[in-house]
């Protein structure tokens, strides 16, 4: 492989931040979890890329473990946007500004 | 020019590209559109890193399930693109956008100082690391070393279930305190009746 890993870091690099300003911008509950979901596969590419730099499975390993954390996470927090949905009739999350229903 | 390295200034601009689109797209159901080819090129980047077990599971899970469960929340909620502009907090948006840059380059220096621009990987790795193919590899280490931890993520998987039968079943809403207290007020002060 002639790639310098650098390179998949990077883009990795960029990914994540793309991923922060969108939790930090968007008002849309379900486009910032998005944005989440983003920055967990910007961090699994940087763990692929380091396993492979490395010449090791323990990267590639951690990467599936967070895949499953992710599917589970998603779930849930799909679940909690309905609920508050059904409470607010609104995604956004400057809606749900107070704790108490 | 070898192939991975065509793979990668193929996939890359196109990777950055769908995700800022979805951070700029308005609609929620492009935006998970958008998502789903950067989830794509990842995938990509996976097999090009010698990962193709990552790879399939990239796109069946993220691709396939994930997304799916997203869209069919957009759906469900019938979401409009209408996002208002007002920031609660006051010049919210160029901060963030600020720190953004900064954290890209904050990490473009930490990668430069930390394995600079030309390391590149051992050329063996499928020969060395992926013996018999990358998914008995990885079930080697996962059933050997990470024994326990996978069966903690089974766990995991189960309670995540059981959360989203409770949160999903739709109970009989719990009377909050508020609305007892003037539901009693209510009944001791009986409705005055116009005569």
């Amino acid at each position: 492989m002639r790639t310098p890993i650098a390179y998949f870091l990077i883009v990795s690099a960029m990914l994540f931040s793309i991923g922060t300003v969108g939790v930090l911008v968007r008002k849309n509950a379900l486009i910032i979890f998005m944005s989440v979901e983003l920055q967990l596969n910007a961090v699994n590419l940087a763990l692929v890329a380091f396993s492979r730099m490395h010449d090791s499975l323990n990267g590639q390993v951690l990467a599936f473990f967070s895949m499953v954390v992710a599917a589970a996470e998603v779930v849930v927090g799909l679940a909690i946007i309905v609920n508050v949905f059904r409470r607010r009739q609104s995604t956004s999350v400057d809606d749900a500004a107070v704790l108490r229903g | 020019m070898p192939l991975d390295n065509v793979v990668f200034w193929v996939f890359a601009p196109i990777s950055v590209g769908s995700a800022l689109a979805m951070l700029f797209q308005r609609n929620a159901v492009h935006a998970a559109l958008f998502l789903i080819i950067n989830f794509f090129t990842i995938a990509v980047f996976f097999l090009v890193l010698g990962a193709p077990f990552l790879f399939a599971v990239q796109i069946i899970v993220y691709a396939g399930a994930i997304m799916v469960l997203f869209l069919f929340v957009i759906m469900l909620l019938g979401v409009d693109g209408n996002e208002s502009l007002i920031d609660r907090l006051k010049g919210q948006r160029p901060v963030a956008i600020l720190l953004g840059t900064g954290l890209v380059l904050e990490l473009f220096f930490a990668i430069r100082a930390g394995i600079g621009f030309s390391a590149t990987a051992p050329a063996d790795f499928d020969a060395a690391v992926n013996k018999g193919g990358n998914a008995a590899a990885l079930s080697r280490v996962l059933f050997r070393q990470y024994f326990f931890p996978f069966e903690a993520t089974s766990v995991l998987l189960i309670v995540a279930a059981i959360a989203v039968i409770v949160l999903a079943s739709r109970q009989r809403r719990a009377i909050t305190r508020a609305e007892q207290a003037a539901e009693e007020r209510s009944a001791r002060t009986p409705r005055t009746e116009p005569a």
